[in-house]
This record gives C-alpha cells, sequence and structure tokens, in this order.
C-alpha cells in the first residue's frame, strides 16, 4: 500500500477544506471501499481525511415533515429508525438487503452512495479499466458482463452502481445536501450520479472536496406502500443481479400513482420515470406492469460476454418489477 | 508515517504508535498479539476478523487502527466477564455464547470461530433492540427464529459449513442469556 498521511480534522469545514486544497486527497467514511481499495492499489491518496464524528449523526424531522438523514448516520440505525420503517418502508428493505450486520454498522448514510462500483475489473488493477485508468480501454465489454449494465451504458464503460440504499432513495425524491469549497448546495438525489459516457472516471456530479452532510427525504404518503426487492446470486450478502424500489398509491383498483427506481442495472441509481406514467391511471393488474417494465426497458442493450453476456435480465427485471407491484397493490395501506 | 494512538483492547489501554496504513486487525494480531481476530480475506467478505468497537460489531480489516484512537475494542478474548485478554486462559469463564457454541458443536476448524462468535455477540444485541432485518415481515419488533439468525449471521462465513449447528448455538445463546431485553422473545430452536 501506497504511504499516505491522515489527518483527523476538528469539523466538517476544515475536512472540506484539506481535501479541496490537495488533489490528492480523500475524504474516509466508514471505510468499507475505500480501505479495500487502498489494498488493492485502486485507490492511492496521498491524504486521508478522517470524517469519524464531524458529521451529523442524527435525524431531523423537519417543518413540512421531510427526514433530514445526517451524513454520518449509520446504515443500521437508518435502517431501524421507526419512522423509516413506518413512512418509507422501501428504504429500511433496501438499507438491510445490502452487505452484513458488521458493514452496515461501519457504513454512512454519506458514503454509501459514493462507494464505487464493485465491476471485477474496475478492481484489478492488472487489467484495463476506463473507470480507473481513463483511456486504456474497457475489459468488461466482451468480457465477464452477469453483473454489468443494461441500460444507459456506453462503449467505455458498462459498470454498475452497486448501491441498495441509492436506489431507494431515488425512487422517493432524496435531495443531496453538500458543503464544497464554494459553499453549501442542495441536489437532487437522482442528479448525483452520472452516467458514464465518455468519462466513467466520475461517478457523481460532487465537485472535488465536495462533501454529503445530509440527505432530505420529503414526506409523501404514497411511500407508506412501498417496497425493495433485490435478486442475486445466493440469498444474502451479496449484491444484486437486479433490484427494484416501487411505490404505489392504488384506488379502486386503478393505479393513481407511482414511484419506481432500478438497481444493478446502470451506472447510476435507474429512476423508471417512463414505467411510473405507463402505471398511472392504468388498471392494478400484471397487464399493466409488464406494460410499464417493457415501456422502461425498451431502450434496454444487454452486454455480449464470455460467461453468455447478460441478456437475463431484461425479462428478470420485468418480472422483478410485475411481482413487486403485484404484491404492493393487493397490499393493505399501512 | 506515524501516528500515535491509544485503543482499550478487552479493558484495557493499549498505547500503540502506528504506520497510517495499518489496519486494526494488524495492529491487534501483529502489534498486540491479541490473535482471536482472524485474517481469512482481508478484504471485508468473510467476518472472521470480526470484533466489537463501541459495542458494536464491525470488520476490523476494513478499519484504518488510526480512526480507533480512544475506541474500546473488544474481541473473542475479551467477552466472557473477567476475562483477562490476550493470551489468558479462560478456565469456565466462558461468555454464554462460547458456552453454546461449544455446547452446540458449532465449529470443525475452529478458524471462524472467534469472528462468528463476537459477530453472534453483536447480532444478538442488535435483536434485543429490535433492530429489523432483511427477513423481518412488518413494521414491529422481530421474532428469532433460524431464518433470522441465518440472515443476521451472513456475514461470517464458515468454509467448513458448520452453518446448521451455528444457528442452533446462537438460538440457544439467545435463551440462556441473562435476564434482559432479548429475553421472552419468541425462541424456535
Amino acid at each position: 500500500m501506497k504511504p499516505f498521511d491522515y489527518l483527523a480534522p476538528a469539523d466538517a469545514a476544515e475536512a472540506v477544506r484539506s481535501v479541496a486544497a490537495n488533489p490528492d486527497a480523500v475524504f474516509l467514511g466508514g471505510g468499507t471501499n475505500l480501505v479495500d481499495h487502498l489494498k488493492l492499489g485502486v485507490a492511492e491518496p496521498g491524504l486521508v481525511v478522517g470524517l469519524a464524528g464531524l458529521l451529523p449523526s442524527g435525524i431531523e424531522e423537519l417543518d413540512d415533515g421531510a427526514l433530514r438523514i445526517g451524513a454520518g448516520v449509520s446504515n443500521s440505525d437508518l435502517a431501524a429508525d421507526p419512522r423509516v420503517r413506518e413512512r418509507f418502508p422501501v428504504l429500511s428493505q433496501a438499507l438491510l438487503s445490502g452487505a452484513s450486520g458488521q458493514l452496515r454498522n461501519m457504513a454512512t448514510v454519506g458514503g454509501n452512495p459514493l462507494q464505487r462500483t464493485r465491476c471485477v475489473y474496475f478492481q484489478d488493477v492488472t487489467t484495463p479499466c476506463n473507470k480507473r485508468e481513463p483511456g486504456s480501454g474497457c475489459s468488461a465489454i466482451g468480457g465477464w458482463t452477469r453483473h454489468h449494465a443494461v441500460l444507459g451504458a456506453s462503449e467505455h464503460c458498462i459498470a454498475v452502481h452497486p448501491s441498495d440504499m441509492a436506489v431507494a432513495m431515488a425512487a422517493l425524491d432524496a435531495r443531496v445536501r453538500t458543503l464544497g469549497p464554494a459553499g453549501e448546495r442542495a441536489i437532487p438525489f437522482v442528479e448525483l450520479h452520472r452516467l458514464p459516457g465518455d468519462a466513467p472516471e466520475r461517478d457523481t456530479a460532487l465537485e472535488h472536496g465536495e462533501l454529503i452532510t445530509a440527505i432530505d427525504l420529503p414526506a409523501q404518503p404514497i411511500a407508506r406502500r412501498s417496497a425493495y426487492h433485490k435478486v442475486r446470486d445466493r440469498a444474502s450478502y451479496a449484491f444484486a443481479l437486479v433490484s427494484v424500489a416501487a411505490a404505489i398509491e392504488v384506488e379502486g383498483g386503478v393505479i393513481r400513482d407511482a414511484r419506481i427506481a432500478f438497481g444493478g442495472v446502470a451506472h447510476a441509481p435507474w429512476r423508471a420515470r417512463r414505467a411510473e406514467e405507463a402505471l398511472r391511471g392504468a388498471p392494478a393488474s400484471d397487464g399493466s406492469y409488464r406494460a410499464a417494465a417493457d415501456a422502461e426497458l425498451t431502450d434496454a442493450r444487454p452486454a455480449e460476454g464470455l460467461d453468455g453476456g447478460n441478456a437475463f435480465k431484461i425479462p428478470l427485471l420485468r418480472r422483478t418489477l410485475t411481482a413487486t407491484l403485484r404484491d404492493l397493490a393487493g397490499e393493505d395501506p399501512r | 508515517m506515524q501516528r500515535e494512538i491509544t485503543v482499550r483492547v478487552d479493558g484495557t489501554a493499549r498505547p500503540l504508535t502506528v504506520d497510517t496504513r495499518t489496519t486494526l486487525l494488524d495492529a491487534l494480531r501483529e502489534r498486540l498479539g491479541i490473535t482471536s481476530p482472524k485474517k481469512g480475506c482481508d478484504h471485508g467478505q468473510c467476518g472472521a476478523c470480526t470484533v466489537l468497537s463501541g459495542g458494536r460489531r464491525v470488520l476490523s480489516c476494513l478499519t484504518l487502527a488510526v480512526t480507533q484512537d480512544g475506541a474500546e475494542v473488544v474481541t473473542a478474548e475479551g467477552l466472557a466477564p473477567g476475562a483477562a485478554g490476550a493470551g489468558q486462559q479462560l478456565e469456565g469463564g466462558l461468555h454464554p455464547v462460547q458456552r453454546a457454541f461449544v455446547d452446540c458443536d458449532a465449529l470443525q476448524c475452529g478458524y471462524c470461530t472467534p469472528g462468528q462468535v463476537v459477530s453472534a455477540v453483536g447480532a444478538l444485541d442488535e435483536f434485543a433492540a429490535g433492530w429489523p432485518s432483511a427477513v423481518t415481515e412488518g413494521p414491529g419488533a422481530p421474532g428469532l427464529d433460524r431464518a433470522e439468525v441465518a440472515e443476521r449471521m451472513s456475514g461470517n462465513l464458515c468454509r467448513c459449513a458448520a452453518y446448521v449447528n451455528i444457528v442452533t448455538a446462537v438460538l440457544r445463546a439467545a435463551t440462556s442469556l441473562p435476564a434482559g431485553p432479548t429475553a421472552g422473545k419468541e425462541v424456535d430452536g
């Protein structure tokens, strides 16, 4: 591992100044991804700036009914919060379907969306990867593609974002609050992550030195009837092949409104607005759910690969969305 | 680059000078001679290095030692009441989870066992606090059955595949723990 200096700043402002002033500096949150990258050589910072204790670690109720989740809140604490379980079950379920008990205790709300892809080529410094080393090529294209994208990929990168929490946040119209060298700002969660395009080395819209301080969840009655459904290669402690975050409002057998996002299929959590549009006003039936999936998946492009490619993700996602919506529509609203 | 830190390990303050790159796992094993946390994968995938920090189960292989200055760390060696820590024999002085692992034959080679035991202690505390898991149905307090234990312990791999008895041991420990928040929960052994 390359030597690095370590700084434990007095407050978040000092942390931001320290990272912003040094192109070779990184923030350290729970460390569950970064420390592994230090070992693998994927990250080689000259300065690591520790955030422990510097960020809000509480969940605050705002006047408009929104929840403000401090960036220092652990995944475990957020998943167990009674308000989150009652008002946003999709978020609690997404958090609990990710990682393991130990990792959820370490991981933070601010760090989770900024974890990097688990693409095996990105994590293997002996292989070309445009995300790790821009211009070197993409080893995943034509390689092992089981865990790669079918939506929004580019000729430079077909990696997927690994977070489960982020899929729920994208469906719930969350907003990200940040502190950067230029001050504070708030951005819609769905604008936090980028598609790869010709710059896959950039995962997010954040500037160097910009720190997530909180995530706001606006009040929304629809989210009380919501769920997260994750499909993976083993029953627990594995990344998603595909996942669905969904919330639905049904009245008299008709879908009034829906919020849907997909995980495991794109470089960013994939907000499925075409599917939502197709569902509004449609009867609550399997036919409507399949049509909504088809509307969203029109542009899906499977990757061909050594392992037979990942075309299976398209019917798998259609069936997962259908099953999730069928369960939700049949459920009494709580 | 070196840093001076003090970590309380199994009840004893341990001042150390560490390279900033040192993980908590390597500090415990290589610097302090506390070898119960095991290095299985060293990448956060196996759980063999599990310790409690600040009372919560974490992976010591993904924790930089410099971040643990002032932390209270408990390893499998420090779980039992009165345990003296590194290198001491624990004659009869076992934590109820350790006792249950012995009684239920919840191991074969034993390499993953210290991590399993610490993880189980943390998991039972989380259960007692009412934390849900991915298999908990509905919004209320969870009950404890084999599916709940398996899900909550999924971060600890056992390549001998002693899982059947590990699950039994954790359920046994849940019923044998002293009266507290865990007592009175539904247990399906």
